[in-house]
């Protein structure tokens, strides 16, 4: 009968177990010695059969009886093989003798296979193992979108500069940089420290005292009188300027780079006239 | 009910004037059935809006003005920075405890000038091209760095090595599908580790405008934004990868700049035009960490303790809480 059941399932109809490719035959049978679709190697159409399993590590040796055939659930007897390699092949020897050679060969083969992927297994385990973590792909896309946004909202170039600068009004660059006109500055607010209580008062007065001096000088000509009072006016005037200055420079202080070195020029060249004016001023006052 | 009259009087093809048609209150555009009127009333809807809004605004100019310097000081646009969740851990700079704090825990011999950092790079098995060459420019932004191949060692083993050669830093460049996308970060006598995810990363020939290699003098450090206790310990991280001493001759400079716990880092060669002026150029790679996992002991996934890890559940659902 099992001849009848090799021409039904095995050749001509349908057999659930059988997967068909371009070239082979292959059989899903778990029971199945060698995995392929044939005649000696099928499990249903063999009333004596025998093949190799492997639980949890453990290998079984099953087999399968004409005697047993009509009770499915005795059908398949399982022994346990030793855990020792060559124990365990003279234990199939034992249980297959008597069976055809082909059943007894492919279980030794079988059996070996099962256990060097066994021996794998294990060194495997021992190693490094690469831990799969799977991508979220909404989790993704915000992580990626927030991202940018952090990148627009960070401003780094500017960031970068400002603390950088930072660093060089804090002197921690030390006397690398020598920018003439920042000690410059600073000397000058060291002045300004020191006179601005002076400098507030005569401001007030010099407003007074300018206001009526452009009335007068807008009436008269140009007299010698007219042109004391003009130089004072252009004293007067360049120290409220300076004066303004500095306040400008302490408050702005990135504000204008450009014109900086064009305004730092002026109190040069007002010192300049300051120095040349004032014993002149003395002397037509004298 | 309500809306059936009231559907009949709006729809004759062209909808009436609307100073013509009153509808009741409780109306919405939605409610009317027909898609072609229902989108037209809405454009109405819309463009009486936006003419309220115009006007409101011209008002409100038209009293500051009038108010002139009396006027109410100009509203400050909310931003996400301004809106942050006040983060209880936020350091105080005159913090009496944080400063204890650090000056006894792990990096406490860098910043005394004790030790100086030397650091091993390396990355995850069989690293592609981009990860190596990503590897060799890093080494030569940070001084006193060497890169080793990882040939299938395990991180247990290398580090006992590590430590017996005097390294004091471990960096390893995790790589998937050809790009790096992780970078760890482990202090090795002993110290913490930072697992964090790494994106967007540029090597140098990407950069636009780029200039001439980095140099081998020591960059300075720029740490922004790291404002809490965790940003703390993890600035000082980065600091103690540097040496302490920059030389100013070189012009660069290092950033780790956070914003929204991504923390971006930026190599760049400076100079002073003039006092209030400075110009940057980058060189050197740049990439953008998040962190992901801190870690009291050295690199250990399964019986570490880790002290600070990312949540995702609770820690993204806030979009204005921040934890560096």
């Amino acid at each position: 009968s099992s001849q009848v059941v090799w021409d039904t399932l095995g050749n001509r109809q349908f057999c659930s177990y059988k997967i068909t490719t371009k070239t082979q035959n292959f059989c899903r049978n778990e029971y199945n010695l060698t995995g392929l679709c044939n005649r000696s190697s099928c499990p249903l159409a063999n009333s004596q059969y025998a093949t190799i399993r492997e639980e949890k590590g453990r290998c079984y040796l099953y087999m399968k009886t004409i005697e047993r055939a009509a009770f499915p659930r005795r059908l398949w007897e399982r022994v346990l093989l030793s855990k020792n390699y060559e124990k365990a092949l003279e234990e199939i020897d034992e249980n297959l003798i008597y069976w055809p050679r082909f059943i007894r060969h492919k279980c030794k083969q079988r059996f070996t296979k099962i256990t060097q992927y066994l021996i794998r297994i294990r060194k495997l385990t021992l190693k490094r193992q690469r831990k799969l973590v799977p991508l979220r792909r909404k989790i993704e896309r915000r992580e990626k979108r927030r991202e940018e946004k952090a990148l627009i909202a960070a401003q780094l170039d500017n960031a970068i500069e400002k603390e950088l600068l930072e660093r060089l009004k804090q002197d921690t660059y030390g006397d690398i940089y020598n920018f003439p006109i920042h000690a410059f500055d600073k000397a000058l607010q060291q002045q300004d420290a020191e006179s601005e209580s002076e400098s507030d008062a005569e401001k007030e007065e010099e407003d007074d005292e300018d206001m009526d001096k452009r009335e007068f000088v807008e009436a008269d000509d140009s007299d010698l009188s007219d042109f004391e009072d003009m130089d004072k006016l252009e004293t007067s005037s360049e120290e409220e300027e300076e004066v303004e200055k500095k306040a400008s420079h302490s408050k702005s202080k990135g504000k204008t780079p450009l014109k900086g070195p064009a305004r730092r020029k002026r109190p040069y060249i007002e010192i300049e006239y300051e120095e040349e004016t004032e014993p002149a001023t003395k002397t037509k006052a004298t | 009910g309500g809306s059936g009259p009231v559907g009949s009087a709006a729809g004759d093809g062209a909808p009436p004037a609307p100073g013509r048609v009153l509808f009741p209150p409780t109306f919405s555009v939605s409610e009317i059935k027909n898609k072609q009127r229902r989108h037209f009333m809405f454009l109405r809807w819309k463009q009486q809006q936006r003419k309220e809004k115009l006007a409101a605004k011209k008002k409100r100019r038209k009293e500051r003005e009038a108010l002139g310097d009396k006027a109410p000081p100009k509203a400050i646009p909310k931003t996400i920075e301004n809106q942050r969740v006040y983060d209880e851990t936020t350091v105080d700079p005159n913090d009496e405890e944080v400063a204890f704090d650090e000056a006894t825990d792990e990096f406490a011999p860098y910043f005394n000038r004790q030790t100086v950092p030397k650091i091993l790079i390396t990355t995850s098995d069989r690293p592609r091209g981009r990860t190596v060459r990503f590897c060799e420019q890093l080494s030569t932004v940070i001084p006193n760095s060497h890169v080793y191949y990882r040939r299938g060692l395990a991180l247990k083993r290398i580090i006992p090595q590590c430590i017996a050669r005097d390294f004091t830093d471990l960096i390893v460049i995790n790589e998937d599908r050809k790009i790096p996308n992780g970078l760890l970060l482990s202090h090795l006598p002993d110290g913490p580790t930072a697992h964090f995810r790494m994106s967007s990363v540029r090597l140098r020939k990407e950069i636009k405008r780029k200039g001439k290699e980095p140099t081998e003098h020591v960059p300075e450090v720029i740490l922004n934004n790291f404002t809490t206790r965790l940003g703390h310990s993890v600035g000082r991280m980065f600091a103690s990868l540097f040496p302490h001493d920059p030389q100013f001759i070189g012009r660069q400079v290092a950033t780790f700049h956070n914003q929204r716990d991504y923390i971006f880092f930026r190599f760049h060669r400076y100079i002073f035009k003039s006092e209030k002026k400075v110009g940057i150029q980058e060189l050197g790679p740049r990439f953008t960490l998040k962190l992901r996992s801190l870690q009291k002991g050295t690199f250990d996934s399964k019986f570490g303790e880790y002290e600070w890890v990312h949540k995702r559940r609770e820690m993204d659902t806030n979009r204005r809480k921040f934890h560096l």
